[in-house]
């Protein structure tokens, strides 16, 4: 029956071919423009991981306490870093699917040329994960393993620039560079990856910043050498031990931390394991305020510490407001046409046609356009998102990428409203006298 | 025109007629705020700013060695003055629209520490010696920093170089000093402070302020010695030959410091690499725009026609019992005109509504008036064109249709 009534549907939809093309090109351009523009507009707004930022965590513990945020400007918040204390226990927890801690380092580089001076560069000390977790994009080689994070393997990995300063852009995985007077081998080299902001450790960056992110070595390995924190350094209290050693053992903050957790039932899990870690320690008698802990996804926390504009939700109020334009459009239109063949319903009807047979009918035709209109949307979609790299700069066109929950719903949304507006005259028609419809024709 | 007939007709259509109408309130409420936003953007992107842009190269050197920066800066300079073509050189430590700011506040009386909350926020531009030249900047009272006062002042890793003097914007000098002549007179951040020795038209900050374009103004110049923070050499030239000489600035002080990352572009590229994310904004919501005008004007060329086909034969009547193509024209047209009334009328509480409520959610100036009605009359002619196809055609339809049997 279901075949019948799709042939049914297709001849009367050939009917009035304008018609139809206009629907189905209203649903098509509705979900594809609304779509790209979303997936655009994420990618200028500030995000720079649109694509994973509700993944990513910035967990903030509370070290110090009220004394520590008394001018109230901040809602409470605890630090917006986290001490070596507190870093190094959920590193070695690791309750996240991956997670690292991070600071900012300032080593210099000695050229293998020794006529050459020695160049400053700047980075970070990362564990193994954060590579995974950042979504580094590697032109050579990998990030290192986790064996070698406990190992404080001297490796390193280079940026795209620093590769081509040393080794004149070639593959450099397994060659040594001297880095603070002792030698790292390259295990990676970045593709001249420089997201902006650099949401990885915003709050030592300010987000912005001309520095470039030229070398990352094992965090631990960076300790042990002692090589200083280049980022900001907050205290509530003068450190009582002196230099790095002192600061390790101080409550001062200094690291930035993420960890990605997939799910919400993951969000959950670690939020209740960062409490129960507050309360392990509060009973060890490092606390005696109450818990105080945040853990925000990555988006919130860019606006926590003002990085992002708001722009975001904004433009898909906008993106929003062009699909349901076109779904409003299609709707009146479908519904015109339908409301116009209670006599073909009356017709059915008197022949004995029962009121679901009509529903299935009418629904097979709505269903027909949106669906077709649907697949219409995906093309002009798929084409617009590749096809705004034509108009707009490459750092740009390339965040510019699809998330496909979001465009499932849309074309969901595009069909069901469809639909819908095919279920409103078929119930009103259906309704009728069948012998009152013959008449009246 | 009668009008009756017409609303009795839409009567009969209720659901469509009150989809079309929706469609055209929405339409109109989108477009409103998706061209004020755009309007925005681009005001924006237009704000002046008086500095030779045109012909500006600035190139970063990163990594020098930092004692030795009393000797090399002079020797850079000396290198670059030698590049064909350029007319003036020298060394800021950043340029406006590059996002990198060096901030401070100051207050009016001299007892006003930096943490004070009445104090302004300002931008510091370090100026090397000739920045004025450099830069194309645009005296307007007073003068600009003199050999000795360059000399005097070192920044040496502080916050603040140890200068007395500035050079402030006329919007800050307005600001601070409202109705008086800013010239002599004092700003503080203890122990710092600085007096106004002249002012310069407006130059931006290294970021804008969307909310309040004075803000984007507030710029004091202070002159530093050659000291480390200046790593921004820059070199004003003619529109023409700037990336030659960006190539050649580029090569030279690279040559010069071997160690370092060298880094070149025209003034034109930072001011581009800014606005980039605005210009695709800008791109994307003409892009929504556009879609959605073709999308209601389709959808009213679809409806009217589909209209019109199944009213042909009351079109016959009406042309058989006297009706001109010009009165069954005017019916559709009339129609039309209607729909779009209602469509706009709804469309511009709407559009209000929608401002209200993304100025008290989002930081979102209101909108001007002008740009509601500025979208009805757009809806309104998008309306009238999309309708005369259909509305031709209904008044081709001959009076001998009336005669046929359906």
């Amino acid at each position: 029956m279901l075949g019948y009534y799709v042939d049914l549907a297709v001849r009367s939809l050939k009917r009035s071919p304008g018609l139809t093309v206009l629907m189905i090109l209203a649903i098509g351009f509705g979900v594809g423009a609304s779509m790209t523009s979303y997936s655009v507009f994420r990618a200028v707004s500030g995000d720079p991981i649109p694509w994973k930022s509700s993944h990513l965590y910035v967990p903030q513990i509370d070290v110090w306490g009220p004394k520590g945020h008394q001018d109230g400007s901040n809602n409470n918040d605890p630090p917006d870093a986290m001490d070596y204390t507190d870093a190094v226990a959920l590193m070695r927890d690791h309750r996240a699917k991956l997670q690292s801690a991070m600071y900012r380092v300032s080593p210099s580089i000695v050229p293998p040329d020794a006529s050459k001076h020695p160049i400053n560069v700047g980075g970070h000390a990362v564990y193994s994960e954060f590579f995974p977790m950042v979504d580094a994009p590697f032109k050579y080689g990998s990030g290192w393993s986790a064996a070698e994070d406990s190992q404080r393997a001297a490796v390193v990995v280079l940026n795209g620039d620093i590769n081509q300063k040393l080794f004149g852009g070639q593959n450099s995985v397994g060659k040594t560079v001297n880095i603070d007077g002792k030698d790292y081998r390259v295990v990676g080299v970045l593709d001249n990856w420089n997201p902006k902001p650099v949401f990885f450790d915003v709050v030592n960056t300010g987000g912005f910043t001309t520095g470039h992110e030229d070398v990352f070595i094992p965090f631990q390995r960076a300790i042990d050498v002692g090589m200083p924190n280049d980022g900001n350094t907050n205290c509530s209290e003068i450190p009582k031990g002196s230099g790095f050693v002192g600061l390790q053992q101080s409550s001062c903050v200094w690291i930035a931390y993420m960890a990605e957790l997939d799910d919400k039932a993951a969000v959950t899990a670690y939020h209740d394991y960062l409490d129960a870690y507050f309360r392990d320690q509060k009973q060890a008698g490092r606390f005696s305020w109450p818990l105080n802990n945040r853990l925000r996804d990555l988006p919130a926390w860019l606006d926590s510490e003002h990085v992002v504009p708001s722009d975001t939700k904004v433009s898909l109020l906008v993106a929003l407001g062009l699909l349901v334009v076109c779904l409003v459009n299609t709707a009146g239109l479908l519904l015109a046409k339908f409301l116009r063949r209670s006599s073909e319903i009356g017709v059915r009807r008197a022949l004995g046609a029962p009121r679901l047979a009509i529903y299935t009918q009418f629904l097979v035709e709505a269903a027909i356009v949106g669906l077709t209109g649907g697949a219409l949307g995906l093309l002009l979609t798929w084409g617009g998102v590749h096809g705004v790299s034509w108009v707009l700069p490459k750092e740009i066109s390339t965040l510019a990428r699809l998330d496909v929950g979001l465009l499932a719903l849309t074309l969901l949304v595009a069909v069901v409203a469809t639909m819908l507006a095919g279920l409103y005259p078929t119930f009103r028609a259906s309704r009728v006298q069948p012998a009152l419809q013959l008449k009246s024709n | 025109m009668e009008i009756r007939p017409i609303l009795a007709s839409l009567r009969k259509h209720r659901i469509p007629t009150l989809l079309i109408v929706l469609q055209i309130a929405l339409a109109c409420a989108v477009l409103c705020n998706a061209v004020f936003m755009i309007g925005k953007r681009v005001s924006d992107m237009h704000l002046p700013n008086a500095m030779d842009e045109a012909g500006t190269v600035v190139v970063n050197v990163q990594g020098t060695d930092e004692k030795l920066v009393a000797a090399d800066i002079p020797r850079n300079l000396a290198a670059l003055r030698g590049i064909a073509g350029a007319q003036a050189v020298s060394v800021v430590h950043t340029m406006p629209l590059s996002r990198n700011n060096w901030g401070w506040s100051f207050g009016l009386t001299p007892d006003a520490p930096v943490s004070d909350p009445n104090n302004l926020n300002v931008t510091l531009y370090f100026a090397g010696e000739n920045a004025d030249k450099a830069m194309g900047l645009q005296l307007r009272q007073g003068r600009f920093f003199n050999a000795e006062e360059y000399a005097d002042s070192k920044v040496d890793g502080g916050a603040v170089p140890s200068t007395h003097v500035m050079v402030v914007t006329e919007t800050l000098a307005k600001k601070l000093w409202p109705g008086q002549s800013a010239l002599g007179k004092t700003v503080y951040s203890k122990p710092y402070y600085f007096t106004v020795i002249g002012i310069v038209a407006d130059v931006l900050r290294p970021y804008t302020f969307a909310l309040d374009h004075d803000r984007s103004y507030y710029d004091i110049f202070l002159p530093v010695a050659p000291d480390a923070v200046l790593h921004e050499y820059i070199l004003r030239g003619a529109p023409a030959d700037r990336e030659r000489i960006a190539r050649e600035a580029v090569a030279k002080l690279q040559q010069l410091n071997p160690q370092a990352v060298v880094k070149g572009q025209t003034y034109q590229s930072i001011r581009d690499q800014y606005f980039a994310n605005s210009q695709s904004m800008v791109w994307i919501l003409v892009l929504v725009c556009l879609v959605m005008l073709a999308v209601t004007a389709f959808g009213i060329v679809g409806l009217t026609s589909f209209w019109v086909s199944q009213r042909r034969r009351q079109i016959g009547i009406r042309r058989a019992v006297g009706a001109t193509r010009g009165d069954i024209l005017r019916y559709f047209r009339t129609e039309n005109f209607l729909l779009s009334s209602a469509g706009v009328l709804i469309g511009m509480v709407l559009a209000f509504g929608i401002n209200l409520y993304l100025m008290q959610h989002y930081e979102l100036e209101r909108m001007p008036w002008y740009y509601l009605p500025g979208g009805a009359l757009t809806l309104w002619l998008i309306g009238q064109l999309a309708v005369l196809g259909p509305a031709t055609r209904a008044a081709s339809v001959p009076p001998v249709i009336a005669t046929q049997s359906t």
